[in-house]
Formats: C-alpha cells, sequence, structure tokens
C-alpha cells in the first residue's frame, strides 16, 4: 500500500489554500472554454500555459489539468441545451442528450451527465493510482530500443484504430515529424529545413500549432456552419439531483461497461472522442431499450460521458508513466511539464514525488470540485453561449493571438498560428485526423533521439527492434497495431468460410 | 459567383480539386524535407547516423502517404463514372465548399489576417480592440458605440491582467501608440 501513503501526502500538497483556489479558478475557467466554440480543452491549456511560467510546477498542473476536468463538464452543458457539441467527445451526447432537454428534462440529463462524466473519471482516477507506479516502475528498465517501440505503438494504433483513410492520418503524423525536425538539430548542431530564415532555428513550437489548428480552424468552420444559438433553459435543483441519482443505480452495467471502453480507449491513445461513440453504440446494442435510443433515453447520456470522461482522465496514464500522451490536451501539459523544467518519463514517479502525487490527488479532488460546480452553475454557464457569435469570434481570435504570442514573445508565431488554423481548416474538412500531428510535433524529437540512440546501439542494424523478448514484444504489438484494419478482415473471411 | 446554377443547385468548389490540391501540396512538402534531409547527409557518418538520417524517411512517408491519397481520390473518380449519382446528391457530395459558406469563411480569416498584420504595425491592444469593434459592427450588425466599447472593455481587461498582474508583456507594435502608459 506504498500508492495510498503516496496518495495521502499528495493530498497534503493539494490542500493548501493557493492551490485549492487555483483549482477552482481552473474548474471555472474549462467549463467556459467547453462551453465556448473554438476554445477547447487542448488549445485551452495551450493558451493559459505562458502565464504558469512562473508558478511552482506542482500548482500549475493543478490548475491546467483542472481546465482540463472544467472542459469536460462544459461540453455537456452545450449538447444537452444547445444540440450543439462544445467538444468533439460530447457529440454522442447530443443523440439522447437534446431530446431529454426537449422534453423538459434537461436538469435531469444535464444530471445525469455530470453525475455519469464523475464516475468515469473517477475509476480512472483510480485505475491511474495504482497502476500507474507500476508502469513506470516497469518502464525504468527500458532503453532506447524500447522507448522508440513504445512511441510506435502509440502510433501505429493511430493508424490502426482510426477511423478514416490510414494514408491520411499517415501524411497527418509524418507532416508534425517533420514541423518538429524543422530548427537546431539536438545532436550534430546543424540547422535543418530552416532554408536561411534564422526565424525557423527555434522550430515549430506544438502550442502555436494547437493554438491555430483547434482555435484559429474551429472558428473557421463554425463560420461555415453560420452558427445561432436558440437553446432550452435548464435549472438544476436538488430535487431534480436527487431524483435523477436514484435513478442512476439501475444503470451501474452501462456505466460499468462504459468506464472500461473509456480506460481501454484513452490509454491507447484512441481518445475520449472514439471512446463516447463506442461506449453510445454498444451500450445501444446491448440496452434493452435499445430501440428507443435516440428518443431521450437516460442511458443515452450516461454511456457516452462516463466513457468519455473516464477516456480523457486515463490519457494521463501514459503521459506520467512513460512520458508518452494519450490525447492532444495530455500532449500540451506534457510540454508544460519540459517547460517547467521536468523531464517526463518513468524516472518522474522517483524524483518528483510532490508533482506527480498532487497531481493525482488533485485529479480526485478537481473532479469533486467540478461536479458541484457545474451542478450549481449550469445556468450561468449557458448564458455564456447566448451572448451572439459576432462578439465571441472576434475575441477568441483576439485571445488565440495573445497566447500564440506568450510562447515565445515572437510575433512571426501570430502569423504561423493563421497559418495553422488555414489548416486546421482544410484538414478537418478533408478528414485528415489532427490529433496524430499535435503527438508527432511533441514527440518528434524525442522519438527521434531514442532512434538514432538505438541505431547506434546497434551500428545501423534494424534487428535490434527484435533483440529481445520486451522489445520484441512491443514492436510486434506496433505492427500488429498498424496492420489492424487488414488483419481484421482476414480474420473475419476466414470466421465466415 | 452565383450560389445557385440554372437548375437551382448549390454550387461551390467541388472537394475533389481541395483533395486533389491538399495531396499535391503535401507531397511537395515530403519532397522538400527530402530533399533537404539529402543534402544534411541522410546515410551514416563517421560518428552515427547524420541530421539527415530520420527527417529523410518522415519525408519519403509524406511523399508515399500523398500518392497513396492522390491514388484513392483518383480511382473512386473512376469508379463513380461507372454508377453516377446524379442531381443534388451528387453535387452535395462533391462539394467542398459552396460558395456561400465559403463567403462566410473569408470575411472571418480576411478581416483575421488584416488584425495579424495590425498586430505587427500597432500593437495588440490597439489592433485587438479596432478589430472586435469593427468585426461587431460589420458582421454583427452592432452600433458603433457598443462595438467601441465592447472593444474597449475586453482589451483594457487584458491590459490590466497581462501588463499589471501577470507582467507578461504583450507586443506593443512597431509604432507603439501606447507608449504614454509607460509599460
Amino acid at each position: 500500500m506504498l500508492e495510498l501513503s503516496a496518495l495521502f501526502h499528495g493530498f497534503a500538497v493539494v490542500l493548501s489554500p493557493f492551490n485549492m483556489l487555483l483549482m477552482l479558478i481552473g474548474i471555472v475557467l474549462g467549463v467556459i472554454i467547453g462551453v465556448l466554440p473554438g476554445l477547447g480543452g487542448a488549445n485551452g491549456v495551450a493558451i493559459l500555459l505562458p502565464l504558469t511560467f512562473t508558478m511552482p510546477p506542482t500548482s500549475a498542473i493543478i490548475m491546467l489539468s483542472c481546465i482540463y476536468w472544467g472542459a469536460l463538464f462544459g461540453g455537456a452543458i452545450t449538447s444537452v441545451l444547445f444540440n450543439i457539441p462544445g467538444e468533439p467527445w460530447s457529440v454522442a451526447t447530443t443523440f439522447d442528450g437534446y431530446p431529454m432537454a426537449q422534453q423538459g428534462r434537461a436538469g435531469e440529463a444535464l444530471t445525469a451527465a455530470f453525475t455519469s462524466s464523475f464516475v468515469g473519471a473517477f475509476f480512472a482516477v483510480l485505475m491511474i493510482t495504482f497502476l500507474a507506479p507500476l508502469v513506470a516502475r516497469f518502464a525504468l528498465k527500458f532503453g532506447p530500443p524500447e522507448f522508440f517501440a513504445v512511441y510506435l505503438l502509440t502510433f501505429c494504433s493511430f493508424i490502426g484504430m482510426g477511423k478514416g483513410s490510414p494514408f491520411k492520418t499517415l501524411a497527418s503524423m509524418m507532416l508534425g515529424f517533420a514541423l518538429a525536425a524543422v530548427g537546431m538539430d539536438t545532436v550534430t548542431g546543424q540547422l535543418r529545413l530552416t532554408f536561411g530564415f534564422h526565424d525557423l532555428m527555434r522550430g515549430f513550437d506544438f502550442l502555436i500549432a494547437v493554438i491555430g489548428l483547434f482555435g484559429i480552424g474551429e472558428i473557421l468552420l463554425s463560420m461555415e456552419e453560420g452558427l445561432s444559438f436558440t437553446g432550452k433553459t435548464a435549472k438544476i435543483d436538488l430535487k431534480v439531483v436527487i431524483s435523477t441519482w436514484k435513478k442512476l443505480p439501475a444503470y451501474w452495467l452501462t456505466s460499468l461497461r462504459s468506464t472500461l471502453i473509456g480506460i481501454w480507449m484513452g490509454i491507447t491513445p484512441g481518445g475520449a472522442t472514439p471512446a463516447s461513440f463506442m461506449s453510445y453504440g454498444v451500450a445501444k446494442r446491448m440496452s434493452k431499450d435499445g430501440g428507443k435510443f435516440g428518443s431521450g433515453q437516460i442511458e443515452g447520456v450516461i454511456a457516452p460521458e462516463t466513457a468519455a470522461h473516464a477516456a480523457g482522465t486515463s490519457a494521463l496514464l501514459p503521459m506520467l508513466a512513460l512520458g508518452i500522451p494519450g490525447s492532444p490536451t495530455a500532449a500540451v501539459l506534457l510540454g508544460g511539464l519540459l517547460i517547467w523544467g521536468l523531464q517526463p518519463g518513468p524516472l518522474l514517479f522517483v524524483e518528483q514525488k510532490d508533482f506527480v502525487w498532487g497531481l493525482i490527488a488533485s485529479m480526485y479532488l478537481g473532479n469533486l470540485a467540478g461536479l458541484i460546480v457545474v451542478l450549481t452553475c449550469v445556468p450561468l454557464f449557458a448564458a455564456i453561449l447566448r451572448v451572439p457569435f459576432s462578439i465571441i469570434a472576434p475575441v477568441i481570435v483576439v485571445i488565440c493571438a495573445i497566447g500564440a504570442y506568450t510562447v515565445h514573445n515572437a510575433m512571426l508565431d501570430i502569423w504561423f498560428m493563421m497559418l495553422f488554423g488555414v489548416m486546421g481548416y482544410f484538414f478537418k474538412k478533408l478528414d485528415y485526423p489532427l490529433a496524430p500531428l499535435v503527438l508527432a510535433l511533441v514527440l518528434g524529437d524525442r522519438a527521434e533521439d531514442s532512434f538514432r540512440q538505438t541505431m547506434l546501439i546497434s551500428q545501423g542494424d534494424l534487428r535490434i527492434f527484435y533483440s529481445n523478448w520486451l522489445v520484441g514484444s512491443i514492436t510486434g504489438l506496433a505492427l500488429m497495431m498498424l496492420f489492424w484494419p487488414v488483419l481484421s478482415k482476414v480474420i473475419g473471411r476466414l470466421r465466415d468460410a | 459567383m452565383n450560389d445557385k446554377d440554372r437548375s437551382g443547385e448549390e454550387t461551390g468548389i467541388p472537394k475533389r480539386t481541395v483533395e486533389v490540391a491538399v495531396a499535391l501540396l503535401l507531397f511537395t512538402c515530403g519532397a522538400i524535407v527530402v530533399f533537404d534531409s539529402h543534402r544534411l547527409g541522410s546515410s551514416w557518418g563517421s560518428d552515427g547516423p547524420e541530421s539527415g538520417y530520420f527527417p529523410f524517411y518522415i519525408g519519403m512517408l509524406i511523399c508515399l502517404s500523398s500518392l497513396a491519397t492522390l491514388g484513392q481520390v483518383m480511382f473512386a473518380q473512376w469508379r463513380d463514372r461507372k454508377t453516377t449519382f446524379s442531381g443534388a446528391v451528387a453535387r452535395r457530395r462533391g462539394l467542398f465548399v459552396a460558395w456561400g459558406p465559403l463567403r462566410q469563411v473569408l470575411s472571418v480569416l480576411i478581416p483575421a489576417l488584416v488584425y495579424v498584420l495590425f498586430v505587427q504595425l500597432i500593437g495588440i491592444y490597439v489592433a485587438s480592440a479596432v478589430y472586435i469593434a469593427l468585426f461587431m459592427v460589420w458582421l454583427g450588425k452592432y452600433t458603433w458605440l457598443r462595438g467601441m466599447v465592447v472593444g474597449l472593455c475586453v482589451n483594457t481587461g487584458f491590459f490590466l491582467m497581462f501588463e499589471v498582474w501577470f507582467k507578461v508583456p504583450l507586443f506593443k507594435g512597431a509604432f507603439d501608440p501606447l507608449w504614454w502608459l509607460g509599460f
């Protein structure tokens, strides 16, 4: 029970007034970010990251991760009340959430959504508490070949598990790696892909890419759809909360299933969005009221929300234990670690106990605080969406510009942000996935370093990736993930024959 | 630019054109990466892998995957020739963006680019205030007074937050119009 005492130590770190205040600020900001179109978990955290440079790392990560929880909660509000998913992972929540709101059961839908979000997150944090130290301890044995194999696994699962064209996923991912290579080569000191421009020496910062791709790109998309918000109103009082809570235990099996789906999709970099769709689909198939899904079933709200929150939370496990983020937002948090001077990876659990356990403890408290905040302040947050888009849109563009500038105090970055914004618009419309690009941009240098080190060890022999059972099985798993679409077809055909 | 053609259907930029253009652009990017990596040395130097060793293959993969996408688009076009959808369905499926929504997008994008240009000249605060006010008046049909009040308030808030509280100086522009504030 080493973990429990470490966890209590973590609670002691979090329960200082300053950290509690930051937690609350983070949650409220996060919900606002989640409610607003064009601002999401990833770019919200990216924009606020420069403001935390002067804070102690533990306080900074508590605030930023709470923004993330807040954004996860906030997505549900717009889905249920306005039929507009504030975040991609809350699309599935609209299917049954909005019909419920139309029937005047908005309070019930929101209570169910928030509570199941909390349940999903809680179990995911529980899993992180006990599994992450184990994974980290195991990963201490890893050398460069093993680490490169884990990177390979991460990126191969994007290609194999992605919904769209694998070639587009590959192109987007490799573009991320290429952008990461721009600038000074850390090993030889040579300038790569700068073509004589001194400003390119710094390379492309992934924060700029995140702000542009997700922020500006999203604004352009929203503008194309010609958003007008006409929504339902909701008031949540204690009576609704209690009557909904009484109904929820009946759906324990759905919750459990959704939690498991979410945790699995979060650790493998599937992410919250596919997790929520998958969970909704499975719940629809398994439920005895499956036929009624889409007409305002409370189960149809519980399933996607539980899974999305479980996935969003467990995406932090590989980030903490291995230094490999499971989602774009986790990638931004990882970027934060580097900026605060912490070296992500398995050693974090040994060298930065306060930081790691403070973060884990803040996940418990942050989600609880989040649940209370959203249950009590829904009308307030819904009011934000009634501010017309023609005021919100320019303000968000300005916020993005400020966020891009503060990363390096470089004007050129604002231009890059606009470029990434246009790119995000095109990529989204043509189904090029953005998450692999961002992850490749974050991990590019480190993946390259581990590959080069491996090649140095083996003197350029690729067979090193099969040299022992550990690296061999990770590489094997990676290749299996890569060819999964082909493999599953073959297996299906064999079964039919 | 008519939004509708003679039969009353929406017109716009065909999806296939954009699909091909993006794939070609990606291919060009990949080729640039390959050539620059080759210039730096993409093989084995005296002390291990050279600088271009890793990016060389990255560039190759960009080229290959964009060619594959290009192939898929071409194949789909060839296949669709046999089973032709007709009328609005085909149009709807085939459009990247119709002219109407495109105008909406450009009406945000172009002012945003002009805004960034003005940030370069007169700094973030003044440019942002003007941008928010003009956006509200032009696209939101608000009165000038309202636009200016919102623009000023938002940016005063930002100014206090960044310059005063967090002590993070933002870009003041080539011709700093706020020099008299002393920040």
